[in-house]
């Protein structure tokens, strides 16, 4: 079965180059992982401040019934929304910052 | 912070006719309204610039601002009658499947009003036991449960004795499920009361209490309604006299026993005018009654046998309504204000612009030619059963599981916040109930979040990315809208040359697809402009214009699968499901269909070696590219979102011609659930080579035509560069030659 594995840093610079569209296989599997709804706990969403241009990250709870909370991190490309978020994720998995930037 | 929410009656109007628009203010004493045209979305940067044209019209201006509460949840009424008055003796017996037991009291049947606490009701109390309640006033209340919790999505025989003159309730509470080894036994329990149930007349309610006269909107004789019931309810029957067991057995008999007739109150029929909002009772007085926001009819009764899956061969085992807390067929909200569209006004795509404290709301509109009349030979055909369809949909965002399917992050703006803030705006059909089960009806009549020219490009707002390339070729066209098809058939689109869809055209009625069929054969021709179109059977409300239903049955990607035996409307009695289950997949009609999702990245179309044939090469004049559509607003290309190709075995005509093939897709991009029969694992486009948009052509033997585009997505290209590019030209170039007169031959076979 695919795990984690934080020595793959080669994934990490395959998704830094081309977060949308075709991935290798073990970058669409970590990316499953990653975004596993089974964990059940709050995930990344983007609000919208000024649309196409401007977007705030922030957390929202599974099922919808509270509004989403904004952080302090503000976007205005959605590649590096996509790369910053996985960051985070990576920093979760593996304990530690992704040595990456 | 203030908000402003509204709706309108109607999405379809002609001149002379009045438009009514019905608003919610929270926060504010006053908003402005304004009415607009809308000729493209708003994009951003790259796109034409956002400018609805302002319309003259009485109403535009500030207007005083009123909250105006949704009545949301489901429940069936008999009007108040003298029967009901029970302050004796009184026996009620009715089958029940709740399917969220413990989520608080719920209501099954009774007159219990809760402003006065008076009256009877039997119900599930706070821990999901049957529970027995009268009342003659605060001071004068009696409840009896069974204190044994009803267990979740299990039928079972519940009923109640008031013996009046012993002061005693008895109830019982016995399981009726088959087929599995569930540890449950019967529950039967007696206790003393001093109390009879008192109160004036009242109204007989399912699945729900009275609460009194309402303090907003009401969806039902002024009232308010508390304590909705989730589940389903069969077979309510109501006697005047204390029944013991026996006695109950026969309350509760099918056919009705003679022995009740002298006692009998009501013995209400679900499984009657199944089609319709009423509900039949087929005791003494005829109670008949009404449901109220659209529970779900013609589902499995308590004695359903598996015999049968068409409820219309044997209705008898489909005597249950399946109510929800969360269903909503109209928000009930009264009028602001109307627009009466003026002769002058040219048909097209128009909107409400709410406006207060610096928060907009959108209120779409279409205005169509008069009735009978055609002002242009091109008419652009609004998806308004698919924009019902998608109304409110919060799937998208309650959880990251879109994320993992979409490719890339959930993106929420302050009007999808709105679903969140105001859950009693109701769901898709795209959601599931608060108990699980799938929303099989959508309704238009309530505010929605998703149906404006702003925000996330889905449905609507892609399709006024055509307006926009219409309007950039001189604004030639009339609008007309699915609502107009279903009800008027082919009349509504002879008069035109050419017939242009929206981005995703995915629901359609039978009467809908044969007035397409009708068209084409009449030499209609037919520009298909989007993806995954033609994909679901639905059928509309026989009385009320605007809601539809929808039976998600065997294949075909679902965000919900039809319970066993329940594939079949309840409006209609027609097998649901994909059209393609129902031997009509839409490459019968327009060559393609779908075949693949994914909404990470957007790619190009590759001109193929038969696109030089004699038949196409005019579409591709003025373009050298073999690469056409690689770029757009939308993900970046023109192939993309949801994606259709051709398929011979599925009905593609044999002369029908692949000019163009998308590739390079990404791994989100996964075959169909349809396609995908026995597991495989090299089901993304990465690796599967079926998955690919074709934009297609063929000629029709009347001597019309089709032209398909086989991608959502298609539609975010055509402004590029300020209409300059190959994507613009191949698809104005097909319209040109569509709306010439001469007749398309077909080709030699």
């Amino acid at each position: 079965m695919y795990r984690f594995d934080k020595t793959r840093l080669d994934l990490a610079r395959e998704f830094r180059t081309n977060p949308f569209g075709e991935h290798s296989p073990d970058l669409q599997y970590l990316l499953h992982i990653m975004r596993d709804p089974a964990h059940g706990d709050a995930y990344h969403v983007l609000l919208v401040d000024r649309p196409g241009e401007r977007w705030t990250l922030a957390m929202m709870e599974p099922g919808g019934r509270t509004p989403p909370r904004p952080t302090n991190v503000v976007f205005t490309d959605l590649k590096e929304a996509e790369w910053h978020v996985f960051r985070v994720r990576w920093a979760a998995l593996a304990g530690e910052e992704l040595p990456i930037e | 912070m203030s908000r402003v929410m509204g709706y309108c009656d109607r999405w379809s109007v002609a001149p002379g006719e009045t438009v009514r628009f019905m608003v919610s203010c929270e926060g504010a004493a006053r908003y402005d309204a304004r009415i607009v045209r809308l000729k493209q979305p708003e994009a951003g940067p790259l796109a034409t610039a956002f400018a609805p044209e302002p319309v003259d019209a009485p109403c535009n201006g500030s207007h005083p601002g009123r909250l105006q509460s949704i009545p949301i949840g489901s429940l069936a009424v008999v009007p108040a009658h003298s029967a009901f008055a029970l302050s004796a003796s009184f026996s009620i017996a009715v089958c029940v499947y709740p399917t969220t037991p413990g989520k608080g009291r719920q209501a099954i049947i009774g007159t219990w009003t809760e402003a006065t606490q008076t009256g009877f009701g039997l119900e599930m109390d706070a821990a999901g036991a049957l529970t027995l309640r009268i009342g003659a006033g605060p001071a004068a209340v009696a409840c009896v449960s069974t204190g044994v919790p009803l267990s979740a999505r299990r039928w079972y025989f519940v009923a109640a004795a008031f013996d009046a003159d012993a002061g005693t309730v008895t109830l019982w509470q016995e399981p009726l499920s088959f087929h599995d080894f569930h540890p449950e036994r019967a529950v039967k329990i007696t206790a003393t009361v001093a109390v009879r149930p008192g109160g004036a007349p009242a109204p007989l309610i399912f699945a729900a209490f009275s609460s009194g006269l309402a303090h907003g909107s009401s969806s039902w004789g002024g009232l308010g309604f508390t304590h909705h019931f989730n589940g389903k309810i069969d077979a309510p029957r109501l006697a005047r006299l204390a029944l013991d067991r026996a006695g109950i057995a026969a309350l509760g008999a099918t056919p009705l026993s003679a022995s009740m007739a002298e006692h009998l109150v009501g013995a209400w029929d679900f499984s009657r005018d199944m089609s319709t909002d009423t509900i039949r009772d087929l005791g003494p007085w005829r109670l008949d009654g009404v449901i109220v926001n659209q529970p779900t009819r013609a589902v499995r009764g308590h004695d359903w046998s598996g015999g049968h899956a068409d409820w219309t061969k044997a209705p008898e085992e489909y005597g249950a309504i399946h109510f929800h807390d969360d269903d909503l067929v109209d928000a009930c909200w009264e009028p602001d204000f109307g627009f009466t569209v003026p002769d002058s006004l040219r048909s097209g795509v128009y909107a409400a612009k709410l406006t207060t404290d610096g928060f907009d709301f959108w209120v779409p509109f279409f205005v169509r030619p008069p009735h009978g009349q055609a002002r242009s030979k091109v008419a652009f055909l609004a998806s308004t059963a698919t924009y019902t369809a998608y109304l409110n949909n919060r799937g998208r965002f309650l959880s990251i599981l879109p994320e993992r399917y979409q490719g890339r992050l959930t993106v929420i703006d302050a009007i999808d916040s709105l679903l969140i803030e105001f859950p009693e705006m109701g769901l898709s059909l795209y959601d599931r109930h608060s108990d699980g089960s799938g929303v099989a009806y959508s309704s238009r009549y309530r505010p929605v979040q998703n149906f404006r020219p702003t925000g996330r490009h889905w449905n609507f707002n892609i399709d006024l990315f055509i307006i926009d390339w219409l309007e950039r070729l001189g604004g030639d066209y009339d609008v007309i809208t699915e609502e107009d098809l279903h009800n008027e058939g082919l009349e509504l689109l002879r008069p035109y040359s050419v017939v242009i869809t929206g981005s995703h055209p995915e629901y359609d009625s039978a009467d809908m697809l044969d007035a397409f069929e009708a068209y084409l054969r009449h030499g209609g021709r037919l520009m298909y402009m989007g993806g995954n179109g033609f994909y679901w059977r639905i059928a509309h409300h026989p009385a009320r214009q605007g809601v539809i239903e929808v039976r998600r049955a065997e294949g075909g990607v679902r965000a919900w699968d039809a319970e066993p035996g329940e594939a079949f409307h309840s409006f209609t009695g027609e097998y649901g499901g994909l059209w393609r289950r129902n031997a009509r997949a839409p490459q019968r009609l327009v060559g393609v269909g779908f075949i693949s999702q994914g909404f990470d990245k957007c790619s190009y179309f590759r001109r193929t070696p038969q696109a030089a044939d004699a038949r196409v090469a005019w579409m591709f004049e003025g373009i050298e590219e073999e690469i056409i559509g690689d770029f757009g607003v939308l993900q970046g290309g023109a192939a993309g979102l949801e994606i259709d190709a051709i398929d011979r075995r599925l009905g593609t005509p044999a002369h029908a011609v692949v000019v163009a093939r998308s590739e390079n897709h990404s791994n989100t991009y996964e075959l169909v659930a349809e396609e995908v029969l026995i597991p495989h694992g090299a089901t993304d486009a990465v690796i599967n080579p079926d998955i690919h948009a074709d934009i297609t052509f063929f000629e029709t033997p009347g001597g019309g035509a089709v032209f398909s585009t086989g991608s959502i997505a298609y539609a975010g290209s055509l402004a590029w560069n300020g209409f300059d590019n190959n994507l613009f030209r191949l698809t104005t170039n097909v319209l040109n030659r569509f709306k010439d007169a001469t007749r398309f031959p077909m080709p030699p076979e």
